[in-house]
C-alpha cells in the first residue's frame, strides 16, 4: 500500500503567527509555539506526522512563509507481520 | 526531533517532491501587512501566476495608495507607486506605450471605488487591455479604519462610530457589477482569498484574466473579497469568519462577466 | 534651412511635438489650448505611430504621462489653467519620481473658471511648485510662435538631461496667433530607454521601480537633498535670458512672453522719445536669471516689470535686484494684455514724473 509522507518546512523567522494555517490544516498537523521569534511572533510550528503535503497551508499563508513536501512511497505488504506485531 | 524524523525530513524535503515553495517573482523582503491579511495572499498568488506563465520579464505592476502601495517592494517584477486612486491612468499609460507588454494594476476598495472611480470607469470603458486587482476589505487599511465605498451596511469603522446608516453615508458600491456592464470590459470576477479553495480559484482568475490580456480581449477586473484583521479589530480568523458571514453575502463570489463563448 | 510654415502657436507647439519623437502625448480638451489635441489627432499617429489619447480629465491626463514616462517614452501633455491646476497632484509625483516629461500651459485669465482670454497669472504655480513639496520644474516663457517650436526640442532635451518635469509657460494669444515658423526636421523616436525605465524586469538584472514615496524620513531628506542640488545644477548652467538695448541703458522694462514683447516695443517708443530704456526678457522662468537682474541692477535708474497678471516675477525680480534700484511694476489682468502705450505712459508717471 502505497503512504503519503508530507512535510512542511517553516520559515519561523518570518512567520506573524497568524493562525490562518492552523485552521486550514485538515490532519491538525500545525499549532502556534510557546516561544517567540525575533520579531515577538509566537509562530507555526509542525506539531505530529500525520501531514499529507496537501499544501491548504501554504495556500493561506499570507507571508509565504511555508515549502510543503510529498513523497509517495510504496511499501511492500508484510501484513502478517505486523498481525503477530500487534498480537 | 528524532533521529528518524529527522532522516524523514532529509529524505522527504527535497527538490522533487516540491509540493508548493515561495515563487521567484516575490522578492525575500518580509511583508509589512498585519498578520493574517489578506493582501500577501493576493500579492504570492498573482505572482505565482507571473511565474508560472514565465512573464516576469514582460510585466509592469502599478500600486497606488493604500495598504499595497509598497507592493513593488515584494513584487519582483518592474512597478510603478502611483498617486491614490490613480492607478488606471498610469497603467493606461504605460499600456498604450508597450501594447505588447502584461500591465496590472493592484488597488483597494478607497483608491478603485471613491478617489478613483473616473480613472477606473474610464479605463475599463476604453477597454485598456489591463489587469486590476481590486482588493475589498470594506474598510481604508493604511489610514487605520476609516469608512470605505465598500464599507457594509451597518458595519463600524472610525468614521461611521455607529455603524453605516445608508441613509446619510450612502450604500456600499458594488463596483465590479457596475463595470461589467461596460461593453469595454471583457471578464469581472469576484474571489476571496481567506480558505484554501478560494485561494486556488483566485489563481485561476488571475491564470485567466492574464490570458485575456495576452489574447487582447479587453479589461479584466479580479476584485478579491478580504479582510482587515487589525482595522475591524479581530483576530485573523475571526476576520475571516467575518468574511465568510457578512462580506460574501452581500458581495458574492464568482464569475459576473466573462468573455464571450467562455 | 528647415520647412517655413504660417502656423497657429498651439498647431506649431503640435507639430514641434510630432518632430520631436513624441512617443506619446495625453490630453483632455480645454480653450485656449484645444488645438493640440485636435491636431495630433489628425496627424500624429499615421506620421510616426506616436499615441495620442484623450484622457477623461486632466488629472488622469497627467497621470497616464506619469506612466509613460515612468516606462521610459518620450511623452507631453497641455493643457490651460484650470486643467493645470487639476494637474498639479500629478506633477509633484513626476517631480517626486524624477521622471522627464514635458508640459505646456497655454495660460488663460483666472482665479476659478476665469476667462478664456490670455493671462501670465500662472507665474507662481509654473515656478514656485504649483503641487505640494519642494519641487521644481523647468519653465520656458515663448514669446513668438517660432518659440513654441524651439522650445518643444528644447524642453525635451532639459526634462531628459535632468530627469525633470518641463514646462512650456504660454499663453492664449501665443497660442492662438498666426506667425511664420521655421520648422526643425523629423527626428527619431527612441528606440532606448534609461536604466530605470520600468518597462519590464530584463532578463537577469534587477527589477526597477518608480516611486516617490520614502518613509523614512532620513532617506526623504536624502532625495530632498539631491533634488535641491539638481535644480542649483540647473540655476548654474541653463539659464536663457534675452536681452535688448542694455548697454547705454539707464531704465529697465521686463516681463517674460507676450509681455517681454510688448515691452520691447515700448522701450522703443521711449528711445524715440529719448529716454534710454533697455529690456530684459528671461526665457527661463527656473532657473530664474537672478545673475542678469543683479548686474544690470548696479547701471540703471529703475526697472519696470510688466505682466499679465496682478505681479509674480515682480518679486523674482525684486529678490535678484535685492534693493539696489527700484523695481515697479505695471499689469493687467483678467485677459487684457497691455497696450505698448500704456506701459510708456507707466513709465513716465513713474520714473521720469516720479508720480507713485
Amino acid at each position: 500500500m502505497a503512504k503519503v509522507i508530507g512535510k512542511i518546512i517553516i520559515d519561523i523567522e518570518h512567520c506573524k503567527g497568524c493562525e490562518l494555517c492552523v485552521e486550514s490544516c485538515p490532519h491538525d498537523c500545525i499549532s502556534i509555539a510557546d516561544t517567540i521569534n525575533a520579531k515577538g511572533y509566537q509562530y507555526a510550528i509542525m506539531v505530529n506526522d500525520h501531514c499529507t503535503g496537501c499544501v491548504n497551508c501554504a495556500l493561506v499563508c499570507p507571508d509565504a512563509v511555508i515549502s510543503v513536501y510529498r513523497k509517495v512511497v510504496r511499501e511492500p505488504k508484510p501484513a502478517k507481520i505486523k498481525e503477530v506485531e500487534i498480537s | 526531533m528524532s533521529d528518524i524524523e529527522m532522516l524523514e525530513m532529509d529524505d522527504v524535503c527535497i527538490k522533487e517532491n516540491e509540493m508548493y515553495y515561495k515563487p521567484s517573482t516575490l522578492t525575500d523582503t518580509p511583508m509589512h501587512y498585519c498578520p493574517g491579511c489578506g493582501h500577501g495572499t493576493a500579492h504570492k498568488v498573482l505572482m505565482e501566476v507571473v511565474e508560472e506563465m514565465g512573464i516576469e520579464n514582460d510585466i509592469i505592476g502599478v500600486a497606488p495608495v493604500g495598504c499595497s502601495v509598497f507592493a513593488y517592494h515584494y513584487m519582483n517584477v518592474d512597478m510603478q507607486q502611483a498617486a491614490h486612486g490613480r492607478a488606471c491612468a498610469v497603467a493606461t499609460g504605460i499600456k498604450r506605450c508597450y501594447p505588447e507588454r502584461f500591465v496590472f494594476t493592484y488597488q483597494g476598495d478607497g483608491d478603485l471605488a471613491a478617489i478613483g472611480t473616473a480613472e477606473t470607469i474610464h479605463a475599463a470603458n476604453r477597454g485598456e487591455n489591463i489587469l486590476v486587482v481590486f482588493i475589498n476589505n470594506g474598510i481604508y487599511g493604511m489610514t487605520s479604519g476609516q469608512m470605505a465605498p465598500t464599507t457594509l451596511p451597518g458595519m463600524v469603522s472610525t468614521t461611521s462610530p455607529f455603524g453605516r446608516d445608508v441613509a446619510t453615508m450612502g450604500h456600499p458600491l458594488k463596483i465590479s457589477e457596475l463595470l461589467a456592464q461596460l461593453p469595454g470590459v471583457a471578464y469581472v470576477t469576484r474571489q476571496s482569498v481567506h480558505e484554501a479553495n478560494n485561494v486556488k480559484r483566485t489563481k485561476k482568475a488571475f491564470a485567466k484574466a492574464l490570458e485575456y490580456q495576452k489574447r487582447g480581449l479587453g479589461f479584466c477586473l479580479v476584485e478579491i473579497v478580504t479582510n482587515c484583521p487589525s482595522n475591524w479589530k479581530m483576530t485573523p480568523l475571526q476576520s475571516n469568519k467575518f468574511v465568510t458571514d457578512k462580506m460574501i453575502p452581500f458581495y458574492p463570489l464568482g464569475d459576473i462577466k466573462v468573455p464571450e463563448g467562455k | 534651412m528647415g520647412e517655413i510654415k504660417l502656423m497657429k502657436g498651439n498647431e506649431a507647439l503640435s507639430e514641434a511635438m510630432i518632430r520631436a519623437g513624441c512617443d506619446a502625448y495625453f490630453g483632455y480638451p480645454i480653450t485656449p489650448q484645444s488645438e493640440v489635441l485636435e491636431y495630433l489627432a489628425i496627424h500624429a499617429h499615421a506620421r510616426t505611430g506616436m499615441v495620442v489619447l484623450q484622457a477623461e480629465s486632466e488629472v488622469a491626463a497627467i497621470n497616464m504621462i506619469y506612466g509613460a514616462a515612468g516606462a521610459g517614452k518620450r511623452v507631453m501633455t497641455t493643457s490651460s489653467s484650470p486643467g493645470m491646476s487639476l494637474m498639479q497632484e500629478g506633477i509633484s509625483y513626476i517631480a517626486g519620481a524624477e521622471l522627464p516629461c514635458l508640459l505646456a500651459n497655454v495660460v488663460r485669465g483666472g482665479p476659478g473658471l476665469g476667462t478664456i482670454q490670455p493671462s501670465q497669472a500662472d507665474y507662481f504655480q509654473s515656478v514656485k511648485g504649483g503641487g505640494h513639496g519642494d519641487y521644481k520644474l523647468i519653465v520656458l516663457a515663448p514669446s513668438t510662435v517660432q518659440e513654441m517650436v524651439d522650445f518643444v526640442k528644447l524642453g525635451f532635451e532639459l526634462a531628459e538631461k535632468y530627469r525633470n518635469p518641463a514646462m512650456i509657460l504660454t499663453d492664449g494669444a501665443i497660442g492662438q496667433m498666426m506667425e511664420k515658423v521655421e520648422l526643425f526636421d523629423q527626428m527619431p523616436r527612441k528606440t532606448e530607454y534609461p536604466d530605470w525605465a520600468t518597462n519590464g524586469k530584463p532578463k537577469g538584472k534587477e527589477r526597477r521601480y518608480i516611486t516617490s514615496l520614502h518613509i523614512q524620513p532620513e532617506l526623504m531628506e536624502e532625495i530632498n537633498v539631491r533634488l535641491q542640488a539638481k535644480y542649483a545644477v540647473m540655476e548654474e548652467e541653463e539659464v536663457l535670458c534675452q536681452t535688448h538695448y542694455v548697454d547705454d541703458a539707464e531704465y529697465l522694462f521686463t516681463g517674460f512672453g507676450l509681455g517681454a514683447r510688448i515691452c520691447l516695443k515700448a522701450a522703443e517708443m521711449a528711445r524715440e522719445n529719448g529716454y534710454k530704456v533697455g529690456v530684459v526678457r528671461p526665457i527661463t522662468l527656473f532657473p530664474f536669471p537672478k545673475k542678469v537682474y543683479s548686474e544690470l541692477a548696479d547701471k540703471v535708474k529703475g526697472i519696470l516689470d510688466v505682466e499679465m497678471n496682478a505681479g509674480q516675477m515682480v518679486e523674482d525680480v525684486r529678490l535678484s535686484v535685492n534693493g539696489k534700484t527700484p523695481v515697479e511694476f505695471y499689469g493687467r489682468m483678467g485677459g487684457i494684455i497691455a497696450s505698448p502705450e500704456e506701459i510708456y505712459d507707466k513709465f513716465i508717471s513713474t520714473f521720469i514724473k516720479g508720480e507713485k
